[in-house]
């Protein structure tokens, strides 16, 4: 099991306009160093509102309260951690992170540029060795595509290149995989976890799909309608759930060992 | 074995788009029988919604045959096809854009109801509510806006809206893949009743193994336009036959209990 406390959640509440229930409440949370942390929930749980305030991209108007703070003697960064050069995002709309106007290359140096204060000329160099180490077919020609020439689940392995490209210590991803068909969720959930164990970064996997997050994390934390109500090592929390919610979340998952819904001598 | 509901016979597509031609399906053939659910399963870019769009008549067909309820599907038209389209209805994935944004629920179900007369106007209303309440959504919910609803009672209003034509056969397009996991299951299971009451058949497409396991007899594994396999679901999951299928069920997720 992986190490010190990175990051402190205390007390956490998040709203976005007065009068609306808030996203977050009073949610406390340590992340530890190098861990695996999934945050499971549903729609409207908070899951989101949380990876966002833990990489410091709540919008401005969000009336926050309660507390994050960061370890000062991880060595990884001075002060807080900044969003982009410290902890990189992976979001589910690929859409909307890439820019379609700019080529695979720029979009992947940009990062090693701001954040590393490298040459165009060395960060495309960089972002060659990115594509390839998030597995993408011909590097060198991927550089001067266009987001809309490629798949769904490459566009998600550029995003990734994009966000580890000034080498950050903390990943989070949230909702990283849900557009994407089984096949290629699984295979960007291998990278990610080869990924984070191989640069020993730290992960936080935001997901509403408790059995992937089964595969990837150490640790499991459960929001409901903005409450932390469950969080625990992964294999505790699947075998002695505490919770009703979590149990409910366990019983109706479906996979291949469960019992179909039909009846197979049907029809 | 009974008379199919649907066969389909040597199906092909090819997508064209300047000098690039994309072989969407190829071949494809099978047949569906009455209360039966097949489901295609496969990678997105299989081809599978393809082949539910040619279904639907929503694309034409480049190649190949089908029969629906004993008539030669691909040669209707006019007003012969609107009238038929009542027997084959679909489900998509993405509830925000299957409904007009102005429509209230009652608007949206009432809608098919008019066109194809399926009840004297006074009865409107009242298989309205009916209607709902089957979809497990109360009556009151008639008056609302669509779009003040959830996503897992938007697709309950899909489902309606396609069963209050009495189809013969519903089509599924990864209709439950946006859905949270207990609503998912919910909404399964729904569709199980639904199909228990009025034996319609189903074609449920889906890249989730395990949503097809939960639901269908029968299913056939895609991969670049091709069917690669096809048989009893519970067979193709315990002894698969093609590095496809393998590949769909390595994918599928799965409640792993590390250590």
């Amino acid at each position: 099991m992986s190490g010190n406390a990175l990051c402190r959640i205390d007390d956490l509440s998040v709203l976005y306009a007065a009068g609306d229930t808030p996203a977050l409440q009073n949610v406390s949370l340590t992340i530890r160093q190098e861990q695996r942390l999934a945050i499971i929930g549903e729609s409207g749980s908070g899951k989101s509102t949380l990876g966002k305030a833990i990489a410091g991209l709540l919008p401005r108007n969000a009336r926050v309260s309660g507390d994050i703070s960061w370890s000062r003697d991880s060595g990884l960064f001075h002060g807080r951690p900044q969003p982009g050069r410290d902890i990189g995002t992976i979001f589910q709309d690929t859409g909307a992170t890439l820019n379609p106007v700019l080529t695979i290359g720029e979009q992947v140096a940009e990062g090693a540029v701001r954040h590393l204060g490298l040459s165009w000329r060395q960060a495309r160099d960089l972002a060659r060795d990115l594509l390839e180490r998030v597995r993408l077919p011909h590097p060198s020609h991927l550089l001067t595509a266009y987001p809309h020439q490629l798949s769904g689940g490459q566009r998600q392995r550029v995003a990734i290149a994009a966000a580890i490209a000034a080498s950050p210590s903390i990943l989070i991803a949230d909702e990283a995989t849900s557009a994407l068909d089984t096949v290629s969720q699984a295979a960007i959930a291998t990278l990610l976890d080869d990924l984070v164990r191989q640069e020993n970064k730290t992960l936080v996997f935001i997901t509403h799909d408790i059995g992937l997050a089964s595969s990837l994390a150490d640790e499991i934390a459960v929001l409901r309608a903005g409450l932390l109500v469950e969080h625990g090592p992964t294999r505790r929390v699947l075998s002695a759930p505490s919770h009703d919610y979590t149990r409910a979340l366990l019983a109706d998952y479906l996979d291949l060992s469960t019992p179909p819904l039909i009846s197979e001598a049907a029809s | 074995m009974n008379e199919a509901l649907l066969s389909v016979d040597g199906l092909s597509k090819t997508y064209r788009t300047g000098a690039r031609t994309v072989a969407a399906l190829s071949d494809i053939s099978f047949s569906l029988q009455p209360g039966e659910t097949l489901g295609l399963a496969g990678p997105s870019g299989c081809g599978k919604s393809t082949l539910a769009r040619i279904l639907m008549r929503l694309i034409p067909a480049d190649e190949g045959t089908i029969h629906f309820k004993g008539r030669d599907w691909l040669a209707l038209d006019g007003g012969k096809l609107r009238a038929a389209r009542r027997h084959m209805q679909i489900v998509f994935q993405d509830t925000h854009g299957a409904f007009n944004p102005r429509a209230s629920v009652e608007d949206a179900i009432g809608e098919p109801l008019r066109i194809h007369r399926m009840v004297k106007r006074r009865e409107r209303a009242a298989e309205i509510h009916r209607l709902l309440e089957r979809v497990g959504l109360p009556a009151s919910y008639a008056g609302r806006s669509v779009f003040e609803l959830s996503g897992g009672q938007r697709q309950r209003i899909a489902i309606a809206r396609a069963i209050a034509l009495k189809p013969s056969l519903l089509i599924l397009d990864e209709a439950v893949s946006a859905l949270d996991v207990s609503v998912r299951r919910q909404i399964l299971e729904l569709l199980v009743e639904i199909q228990r009451e009025t034996a319609v058949s189903c074609i449920f497409v889906s890249h989730d193994l395990a949503v097809i396991r939960a639901v269908c007899h029968r299913v056939a594994i895609m991969e670049t336009g091709r069917i690669v396999e096809i048989g009893r679901t519970g067979n193709i999951v315990s002894a698969p036959q093609s590095s496809t299928a393998r590949t769909l069920i390595d994918a599928a997720p799965r409640l792993t209990i590390a250590t």
